[in-house]
């Protein structure tokens, strides 16, 4: 019970008064320049309106510490009637579910990162020369170059005067005209149809029906996105409804990527956790999915399961038996499938191969097909591409209610479209230069390049890590990350505790103070008590990548001997 | 539910998972009418139309959305090649760029991760970004400092908008959040309301001066409104969106003042702050007129103004680029807003990167100074003919009367209905001025907006129209409009 609930709202709740959440990198050394500020921003009184406001749920009382301790702070600036004068906003009168959000990826560590970047370039001394960010999968920040291709007909997408420059091959020109054409006026700075433009998303069901051996798909059931986030985040919100037992709950893997945890905190859903088997290469087990279902159908209403494959953050790559029996899970159960592909490309181990969960549903015939409801995810930001900073994706609905489609499409609309240019940017990914286009080659050598690059790196990460005393790590089968368990000494575990951090939290602040490296600890994606884990990615350059894994295996024999009594 | 669950031991259950029934209840409630039924139908119609089908029009006017390149605008030189510079950086090489746009480019892309807007920016924004839009808002408002600090950017305002009123919704029953909005609004604040469980308090806008803000209505309004809710936050959007008025500096003083009475956070949308275009009309930033009242209100009030690339006379939309500012905010809950931006990692950089050439376009000892300062002169001009003509041609007609287009983009007159014609709307099921809205699209082939999509007085009707259509078109939008309209109310007399 204890391990289940571990990432459990409640428990969430509680840490995230913690000084590892945010409330408390709030109170850290990075905000005291913010002058003023504090000054008036103690809720000493609400108004008599206001003091209702405050939530009467036990989420704002779990926080109610923070306040009290706040209260010893300089007195705040008098109204004209002499009573103090709290400000609208405050942490106590805030949005209660969005407190409770955290999104370790870029969390206090990143933030520390950040400062000491900004006081190397000051001249201060550190023991490293740089800081190396190998805490998220930004695949161009690491030195990954662009498909040239796909930004050719960005910039003439951009630029359409560059069609008549012969220096950019045919095949980008059609590409950017064909683009081009069908947006509003000639241009990429008209709002789209709010599900997309139609021709990305023809493209996009073309290549999902490529990819899926034959098996159709529906342009009118692809929805462009402002990167997967967006579609993810979309989808959870049409799921959550009522209150009590009868709240929805969504099962995540644990380890999971922490939007899902910080996207069920702000829409007040119950996370489900399952647990992945680490002994097992982190793979699902089906038992496991029926204890945590079981367990969550006496307090809460479990109606969506959401799985990533590959895996972030732990690199697994699901096969297709275990893909069915999900499936009959989730049909057995009364589940909505959430399949979040966004790493599909990016496959390295031998013996494994992607696949879709809609290719899945379909092979196991209509009973499956027609009835269980999916909805898959996919982007620009990783893969080959790496194109994060566009924010492209799109998502697949299938045997979506259609009363339900028509709210989904309405809701979207209100944000009125996908930014254009990552829509234009899918396009591209789905429907790449073809053999006989002048770009193939070069599209071709470009892209093994990277996806090459990208197994060795996983191998190499994989095996320097496993020869460190106290770093246990499968294999990196797919996506951008390695998961490593690491043992952290008991000396280590009570000072840590001593100073309120989670011991992997303190194990990577200590890392990245002493070596420039930032990861992200374990418990930001959640993992079975008592257990610790870092997330790093493989992206940096080879070079670098065994210079970065070196350092870390230092780090890790420094730190061992300095715990161990 | 339990009985659907019984299902599962023999064989598998009916019925979907997620049905209209078993959704988020608060999102059946979004409206968006921007985008509703009328523009569905407008898309069917151009299908139609593209198979052949025979109509009384050639072609649908879409003049329902502020989307000024689809109807023919042309993106500025300038903006467009320093895009083009960033997304394919080896035209850096290339001596058909001028100077100035290779320096922005360079710089842009100097503070990217690997030098590419493939990568994640900061989540508040890019540093030197947020840095120039601080220096543009020090320069628009006479030297008033702005902090990067406060600076988030955004996708597009929309996203800014609804995380300002998500932060600030809590509270349940007569302790929830109320936030107050002007009638007519634009619907994205509705809407957003209403995903959130939020309590809409409507404030109305005065037809008869104007469409302006009454300092009355705003207390009558939250006065009722606080026997039911706990008002929060108070929006408004100058120049205004439907209804093209701009505010008096004195006005902005008095929201101000009541803001701070009313212990309200001020969300001031603010995103045609270049499309003024009546004589002795000015824009004037909240933050600004905030600043000069002095440190009573200036060290107070909590504001959030929003922009966005959208509009004025870039009308860049589909770049979704944006910013809101920030003053007087909590640091805690600043701490808390920066995590909440995390978590989607950024806002789009080509987005970020077009919105850094809005703050920081060219200078005059620039060689793009000359062609930048041209075309912007001629967009802006242009659509100041088009607000004044709008303006004079509605009065012409009978049963349609019409303010000025102060500023914005769009025009919302109001139309008088025939009795008859409300009879049959409401015989249809419908409102009386979608119905009029709908008649016109399948009989014109103009796509406009009901005025009940943004809010009006009962009993009174409206639509919105886009003044953005080239002037050539738009006068024949506006005689087509002209000869429904007498048709329609001859037909219902």
């Amino acid at each position: 019970m204890s391990a289940t609930s571990l990432l459990s709202p409640r428990n969430l709740r509680l840490l995230s008064g913690a000084p590892r959440g945010f409330l408390g990198a709030s109170r850290g050394p990075h905000h005291h320049h913010q002058s003023g500020g504090r000054s008036s921003s103690s809720p000493l009184t609400c108004p008599p309106s206001s003091s209702s406001s405050v939530s009467p749920s036990t989420m704002c009382r779990a926080l109610s510490s923070l306040t009290t301790s706040r209260r010893g702070l300089p007195k705040e600036k008098m109204s004209e009637n002499g009573l103090p004068r709290p400000k609208v906003l405050t942490l106590d009168t805030m949005n209660p579910t969005v407190k409770m959000v955290e999104y370790a990826v870029r969390g206090p560590i990143v933030q520390r990162a950040v400062e000491l970047e900004k006081e190397l370039s000051e001249g201060i001394e550190k023991p490293f020369a740089e800081v190396i960010k190998a805490n998220i999968g930004d695949a161009h920040a690491m030195g990954q170059q662009p498909i040239t291709f796909f930004r050719q007909v960005l910039a003439l997408c951009s630029y359409p005067e560059l069609l008549n420059d012969n220096t950019f091959p045919e095949d980008a020109k059609n590409r950017a005209r064909r683009i081009l054409q069908s947006c509003g006026g000639f241009s990429m700075g008209a709002y789209s149809p709010s599900q997309g433009i139609d021709s990305v998303r023809l493209d996009v069901a073309n290549y999902i029906e490529r990819r899926d051996g034959g098996v159709p798909c529906d342009p009118e059931n692809i929805y462009l996105t402002t990167g997967a986030s967006d579609g993810i985040v979309t989808m959870l919100k049409l799921l959550v409804c009522g209150q009590g037992m009868d709240c929805t709950g969504v099962m995540i893997s644990i380890p999971q990527y922490p939007l899902y945890s910080a996207a069920l905190a702000e829409l007040g859903a119950v996370q489900i956790n399952y647990y992945l088997n680490e002994e097992n290469c982190w793979s699902m087990d089906i038992h496991e999915l029926q204890r945590a279902v079981n367990e969550a159908r006496q307090h809460c209403h479990p109606r969506a399961l959401c799985v990533i494959n590959p895996g972030n953050p732990t690199g697994q790559v699901q096969s297709r038996q275990c893909i069915e029996d999900v499936i009959r899970f989730a049909a057995k159960e009364r589940l909505f499938l959430m399949a979040d592909e966004v790493y599909q490309d990016n496959v390295y181990a031998e013996g494994c191969q992607f696949h879709s969960f809609k290719k899945v549903l379909f092979e196991m015939g209509p009973e499956y097909s027609e009835s269980v409801e999916l909805a898959s995810f996919h982007s620009t930001s990783k893969c080959y591409m790496g194109e994060c900073g566009f924010r492209g994706g799109y998502m697949e609905v299938i045997n979506m209610d259609d009363d339900v489609k028509a709210q989904l499409t309405k809701l979207v609309s209100v944000r009125l479209c996908a930014p254009v240019p990552g829509q234009a940017l899918m396009d591209l990914v789905v429907n790449p230069p073809q053999p006989g286009e002048p770009s193939y080659n070069c599209f071709i050598k470009e892209r093994t390049a990277t996806l090459s690059a990208l197994a060795e790196k996983a191998k190499l990460t994989e095996q320097i890590l496993n020869t460190v005393p106290g770093i246990r790590c499968n294999p990196v089968q797919g996506a951008m990350y390695s998961f490593p368990s690491i043992s952290i000494p008991e000396k280590a575990v009570q000072e840590a505790l001593e100073k309120g951090q989670q011991p992997d939290m303190f194990y990577c602040m200590k890392m990245l103070e002493e070596t420039g490296i930032c990861l992200v600890p374990g418990s930001g994606f959640g993992q079975k008590d008592g257990t610790y884990h870092f997330r790093m990615t493989i992206l940096p350059p080879i070079d670098k990548l065994t210079i970065l894994l070196n350092k870390v295996k230092t780090f890790h024999q420094k730190f061992t001997q300095q715990y161990s009594s | 539910m339990s009985q659907q669950h019984a299902a599962v031991n023999g064989g598998l259950p009916n019925g979907k998972v997620l049905t209209l029934e078993s959704m988020n209840p608060n999102v059946k409630k979004v409206e968006y009418a921007v985008r509703g039924p009328i523009v569905q139908r407008a898309v069917q119609l151009e299908k139609e139309l593209r198979e052949g089908a025979k109509k009384p029009f050639t072609e649908v006017i879409r003049a329902n959305i502020g989307d000024a390149h689809a109807m023919g605008q042309k993106p500025i030189t300038f903006l467009r090649q320093v895009l083009a510079l960033c997304a394919y950086p080896d035209l850096l090489e290339d001596n058909k760029f001028p100077e100035d746009a290779k320096q922005r480019a360079r710089r842009i892309l100097g503070a990217c991760g690997g030098q590419s807007i493939g990568a994640y920016s900061a989540s508040p924004g890019i540093e030197c970004v947020r840095q120039d839009v601080a220096r543009y808002i020090e320069k628009r408002d006479g030297g008033i400092p702005s902090n990067p600090d406060n600076i988030y950017l955004s996708t597009g305002a929309s996203d800014a908008i609804v995380t300002m009123l998500k932060l600030m919704i809590c509270g349940e029953g007569a302790g929830r959040t109320g936030v107050m909005i002007s009638i007519p609004q634009y619907p994205l604040y509705s809407a957003a309301l209403a995903d959130l469980g939020a309590v809409q308090i409507n404030y109305y806008l005065d037809e008869d001066k104007c469409w302006s803000l009454d300092l009355k209505e705003l207390k009558r309004a939250v006065d009722e409104a606080r026997k039911h809710c706990n008002p929060r936050a108070i929006c408004i959007i100058n120049p205004g969106n439907p209804t093209g008025q701009v505010q008096s500096r004195e006005c902005i003083e008095e929201v101000i003042r009541f803001a701070k009475e009313e212990h309200l956070f001020l969300m001031a949308d603010e995103v045609y702050q270049d499309n003024v275009y009546a004589d002795g009309c000015k824009f004037h930033s909240f933050k600004k007129v905030l600043f000069e009242m002095g440190p009573e209100y200036s060290s107070t009030v909590e504001l959030a103004s929003f922009h966005s690339t959208s509009k004025c006379y870039m009308g860049e939309c589909g770049f979704r680029g944006g910013y809101m500012e920030i003053i007087n905010m909590d640091p805690e809950v600043k701490a808390q807003l920066t995590k909440l931006v995390s978590v989607r990692l950024c806002p789009p950089v080509p987005g970020q990167a077009l919105l850094d050439l809005v703050v920081n376009p060219p200078q005059s000892d620039e060689p793009s100074h000359g062609t930048f300062i041209k075309e912007r002169s001629a967009v802006l001009a242009a659509l100041a003919e088009k607000a004044r003509m709008t303006g004079e041609m509605f009065n012409t007609i009978p049963g349609i009367t019409c303010n000025p287009v102060q500023g914005a983009m769009y025009t919302f007159p109001r139309i008088s209905l025939p009795q008859k014609a409300i009879d049959k709307a409401k015989e249809e099921g419908k409102v009386p001025d979608m119905y009029y809205c709908m008649r016109l699209l399948e009989e014109e082939g103009i796509c406009l907006v009901p005025g009940s999509g943004f809010g009006q007085r009962e009993g009174t009707y409206h639509f919105r129209m886009t003044i953005l259509p080239p002037a050539e078109k738009l006068k024949i939008v506006l005689e087509k409009i002209k000869t429904f309209h007498l048709r329609f109310i001859k037909e219902f007399s």
